[in-house]
């Protein structure tokens, strides 16, 4: 039979010491929502777990006007959208961080599990790309920056190095007249993974779109960014006509697979349909800024 | 949100009503249920327990070359380790358990695989140690040498030419006859009435069209278990989740060759069966094990294993073609329906034949079922098995006749509706049934006049179940306080402690709560089958309404003796017993219990009894979809389900069925399958990937009870698990129709499907 260690540090540093010392042989542990299905299931064979929920870093959440939000990267999904300026200034997380689970799992998912998951599916993910998320990561050399939409680089795979952890997720304050919206399509209301997903962010001005940011999910092997697809439609009046140019790219951008879930036909279709869908309710949230 | 109706949601349309019967009390083993407290199979434990785990086939199709235990037998921890070998028997004897012929030998290789792997999840050995994860770390260590063969898993593909064959010894039985061409179809057959080129010739619409159903799973939250302790008596014990005690002992006395006198099982409180649990799955292994340890062992489904190793039901391929008149009369109908069986021959196409056309008085009919082995677990009982599969098919092409006739579907299906007297074309005649009350049901419901919405469409279907009788005993025994014991043999799966104890009082004239029901051991009762086939209420029921009607007559008889009058002369009526003559003899049930130990002892009644007059039960749908046209998702905007019940004995837990029945249905319909990969493997063995309909995906089911006794029972019971799930996947298919204008020919009709088949 199978032992398994768990340590709780309390501080960053504690915490990187061990995660450095046992390697892959261990592993961060923040609600546990994927790590402990995970690993009853033997996808991951580890010593040891660190848990991430008795740091003080991890468990962040705040907000000013001048710089912005700080999540930790432990902080749970019902903190997130039980915060009154969460809700108010960043809608498209508090999209995706109430609809992963059910109130069960948000009692102890965090956004920081959800991206070092690194599951293409993952639906917070786009949103925070929307909004120009930052990782903000330390390890045994120190600390460093990334940008969200750099974070994952495969299925289950980040950038973080031997050692390093996630501490918390930087969003820099909204512009004026912007707004953000994040939607899933799944065949069922409840109990699903999306079959694809899109998070967009819209700034506008005097009608027209000034910037745009669109990521789908479950499309690619990683959240999947598409550049392209705002920057095609900067400029453009913020009308279904001007949102049906960029759902036209997400959708051609989009690499999806076929498997239970859906067809490469049909989520390439979805793509369409969520970006566009997506991008009229961010105009209008826009509009209400 | 609040809602106010203007219609009735439940309606009951009673025509006798009762003291007892068709009242709505509080269930007997409701406290326990709610409180958690009730002892399920999981539940179990005792002293000294070892815990079991199965090495399952990671391959569909595979050739056993060589199994090697010795690593696992090495584990610290580990007490034994079974293997097909253990069994010490190779008979292949034909044995019948309930459901139908089947030889010994698939019987015993379905519990642990002998010579071949059929399915991947199929058992190859077993593991007793100190621990569950013990066990299940030896059953890694067991060396397996497998030639991989290619599966097949598919009707279409299993009965296609050089498919790959699953027993090399399984010959086709051709319309009767047995053959002695090896093939994946077990059996072919026809049931024939009139002549159905004679009919087509005069039909002036024919609709003909091929229908897909995919395989799916009962989906019962329980996963199966059991718990075996072999004594040093050499009396074996089982504790497990079953749908039939006697049917576990007898199986367990036929596979290890034992009379059944030396075998008890208990039947744990059950978390759901619908038909899956009727056979046996962990109960050998679990005894294999104990008789080699000396311990008992208990053993626990992962939900994989459950999904992967128990019996779903068939996935099917059918063609109708169907002709009618253009006044709406249907003159002949062709069917053919082939049904997977899973591994071993024995699928539900036999019930799906005799159900596929018996909602209409047709003179032409043919119905040729076939009975396909293909890499799967052995199908089990699911629901009216065999049924939807057919009622896909036959509902969707009876609506597109409507629809070219240019007919009221209901009105379609009134003309042409079986009746009393009606010979179906499966051989048997109908006795009363109430199809013809259902359907007006239907027609005169709020529901189906009402306004439908943009992108929303209605759909109607209906479906018949024959319903079974078989054997119950029940034994009652008055206390002193006028309260009354009651043991019986079925598994209470929907309510049925309520519904039996209720038919005793409803006789006896006492409340349904002073009637203690308990679903007692096969060393407690007499031979009861198993519940399933819609029988419990009915006759169970009936073995209640004897064994009260026993007590009856002893406790009239008793009275007449404490007041020294003739037993003629005394009556028991709501209750009260009383001289029928002089109005001063008068006591009351309670009465006389209390005095029964002074004047001879106690009063109990007991019946065994098979009763032949089973009535058939029809079952309606009204069914409004809304479809998102970008995405192809459907809500199930509105659901009435319309079924005859013959008499609802406790409405609340009919309606429970009819509601329970329709939400299979409508899951079967728009999400569950199995969906299967290249090498023959489930992807989707997880609650999350099967997609059960949640809660959230569902509309309040309204239900209408439709009560057309069944002259077969005292008090017209014909059984209502069963018909209920048969219209939703056909009335949804319809609702697609007219919601989109594309009509699906294949289950799941899910978003994918949906997007698919309406082009762009
Ligand atoms: C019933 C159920 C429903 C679900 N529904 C959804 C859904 O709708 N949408 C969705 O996107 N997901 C869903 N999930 C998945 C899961 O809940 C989410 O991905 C969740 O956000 C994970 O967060 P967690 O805190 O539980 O992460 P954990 O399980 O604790 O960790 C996840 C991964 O991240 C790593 N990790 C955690 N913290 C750190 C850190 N600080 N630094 C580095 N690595 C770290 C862990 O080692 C692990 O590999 C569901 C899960 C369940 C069980």
């Amino acid at each position: 039979m199978k032992w398994i260690d768990y340590e709780s540090p309390h501080s960053v540093r504690e915490a990187v010491d061990l995660l450095n010392e046992a390697g892959d042989r261990a592993r961060p542990l923040a609600g546990g929502t994927d790590l402990l299905v995970q690993l009853r299931a033997k996808a991951y064979d580890l010593d040891l777990v660190v848990d991430a929920k008795n740091i003080p870093e991890l468990n962040e959440l705040t907000y000013d006007p001048d710089n912005g939000l700080t999540i930790g990267a432990a902080v749970a999904c019902y903190r997130i959208y039980g915060n009154s300026s969460v809700r108010s200034v960043y809608p498209g997380i508090v999209d995706a961080a109430s609809l992963i689970g059910g109130t069960q799992i948000q009692g102890r998912a965090s956004l920081g599990g959800n991206l070092c998951n690194a599951a293409p599916s993952a639906d917070s993910v786009p949103p925070m790309i929307a909004y120009n998320g930052v990782a903000r990561i330390s390890g045994p050399n120190g600390s460093r920056e990334v940008a969200l939409e750099d974070f994952c680089t495969g299925v289950r795979q980040t950038v973080l190095e031997r050692g390093e952890i996630l501490v918390s997720l930087h969003f820099p304050t909204p512009e004026a007249n912007s707004g953000a919206n994040y939607i899933r399509f799944i065949p069922r209301n409840e109990m699903d993974i999306a079959v694809a997903g899109a998070g967009v962010s819209v700034v506008l001005d005097n009608g027209s779109i000034a910037s745009a940011r669109v990521t789908l999910a479950s499309v690619a092997p990683t959240p999947l960014f598409v550049a392209e697809a705002g920057e095609a439609i900067a400029g453009k009046p913020a009308t279904e006509e001007t949102a049906r140019i960029a759902s036209a790219i997400a959708r051609d951008a989009a690499r999806p697979i076929t498997d239970m879930r859906g067809t490469i036909e049909y989520r390439k279709r979805l793509c369409e349909v969520l970006t566009r869908r997506a991008l009229m309710t961010a105009i209008e949230r826009a509009k209400e800024n | 949100m609040t809602q106010t109706l203007d219609y009735e949601p439940n309606m009951v349309l009673a025509t006798k009503t009762y003291d007892v019967v068709g009242t709505r009390p509080v269930r007997h083993d409701g406290a326990d249920k709610v409180t958690g407290r009730a002892l399920y199979g999981a539940d179990f434990a005792t002293a000294g327990l070892l815990h079991g785990s199965i090495l399952r086939s990671p391959h569909a199709h595979a050739r056993i070359k060589s199994i090697d235990t010795s690593a696992a037998k090495a584990l610290p921890g580990v007490a034994a380790v079974v293997t097909s070998a253990d069994f010490g028997s190779d008979s292949d004897a034909v044995v019948d358990l309930g459901e139908g012929a089947t030889s010994l030998k698939w019987l015993r290789d379905n519990v642990l695989a002998s010579d071949k792997a059929l399915y991947r999840g199929h058992a190859i050995a077993g593991v007793a140690a100190s621990n569950p994860h013990t066990a299940e770390e030896a059953v890694g260590l067991i060396e397996v040498e497998y030639e991989v063969l290619p599966p097949v898993v598919t009707v279409e593909d299993a009965m296609a030419d050089g498919a790959p064959i699953l027993h090399d010894d399984l010959k086709t039985e051709e319309l009767g006859e047995q053959t002695d061409t090896v093939s994946n179809v077990a059996q072919h057959f026809q049931h024939k009435k009139g002549d159905v080129s004679k009919g087509f010739a005069k039909a002036d619409v024919i609709v003909e069209r091929e229908y897909r159903a995919k395989t799916v799973h009962q989906g019962y939250i329980e996963p199966h278990n059991a718990t075996a302790l072999w004594n040093n008596d050499g009396r074996l014990h089982v504790w497990c989740s079953t749908q039939g005690a006697f049917t576990v002992r007898d199986a367990m006395a036929q596979l290890l060759d034992m009379p059944v006198s030396k075998i008890r099982v208990t039947p744990m409180e059950i978390g759901g069966g619908f038909g899956g649990k009727i056979p046996v799955y962990l109960e050998p292994v679990a005894a294999l094990l104990s008789r080699k340890t000396g311990s008992a062992v208990k053993m626990v489904m992962s939900r994989a294993d459950v999904f992967e190793a128990s019996g779903p039901t068939c996935g099917s391929w059918s063609r109708v073609k169907i002709g009618g008149t253009s006044d709406g009369t249907i003159t002949a109908c062709e069917v053919e329906l082939a049904c997977e069986a899973g591994a071993y021959p024995g699928s539900p196409v036999g019930a799906g034949a005799m159900c596929a056309l018996a909602a209409y008085d047709i003179e032409n009919g043919t119905v040729d079922g076939y009975d396909v082995v293909v890499n799967k677990p052995k199908t089990a009982a699911y629901r009216a098995p065999g049924a939807p599969n057919a009622a896909f098919a036959v509902e969707q092409a009876v609506d597109e006749l409507a629809q070219k006739l240019d007919m009221d579907p209901i009105e379609l299906r009134l003309k042409n509706a079986a009746k009393e007297g009606t010979r179906r074309v499966d051989g048997p005649t109908f006795n009363r049934v109430g199809l013809v009350e259902t359907l007006e049901a239907m027609r005169d419901h709020p529901h189906y006049s009402a306004p439908i919405g943009e992108n929303q469409g209605r759909g109607v279907a209906v479906g018949f179940w024959f319903n079974i009788g078989f054997d119950s005993s029940v034994n009652l025994a008055v206390n002193a306080d006028g309260t009354v014991i009651l043991t019986e043999g079925s598994t209470d799966i929907g309510g049925t402690r309520a519904s039996i104890a209720m038919q005793a009082a409803e006789v006896l004239g006492i409340p349904a709560e002073d009637v203690h029901p308990s679903v007692v051991d096969t060393d407690s009762i007499g031979f009861t089958a198993v519940t399933g086939g819609s029988r419990t209420t009915f006759a169970t029921g009936w073995a209640a309404y004897e064994a009260a009607q026993s007590v009856k007559k002893q406790m009239i008889e008793r009275a007449a003796a404490i007041w020294d009058v003739d037993a003629d002369a005394v009556d028991m009526n709501r209750g009260v017993i009383s001289s029928k003559s002089d109005p001063e003899l008068s006591m009351t049930f309670k009465e006389l219990a209390a005095q029964l130990g002074s004047s001879g002892g106690g009063i109990s009644g007991t019946a065994s009894v098979s009763p032949t007059g089973v009535g058939g039960s029809f079952a309606g749908n009204i069914v409004d979809v809304e479809v998102d046209p970008e995405t192809g998702k459907t809500d199930v905007v509105r659901f009435t389900a319309f079924q005859d019940v013959g008499k609802a004995i406790h409405p609340s837990y009919v309606e429970g069925q009819m509601q329970g029945g329709s939400v299979q249905g409508i899951g079967w319909a728009l999400n569950e399958e199995y969906y299967m990969n290249e090498a023959g493997g489930m992807d989707n063995s997880t609650l999350l990937d099967y997609r059960m309909p949640t809660s959230l995906d569902l509309p309040m089911i309204d239900t209408v009870i439709v009560e057309v006794a069944n002259p077969g029972h005292p008090f017209g019971v014909r059984g209502v698990g069963e018909a209920n799930i048969i219209p939703p996947t056909p009335a949804i298919a319809n609702a697609l129709q007219r919601a989109t204008g594309t009509r699906l020919f294949e289950t799941p009709m899910n978003p994918v499907a949906i997007t698919a088949a309406n082009g762009d």
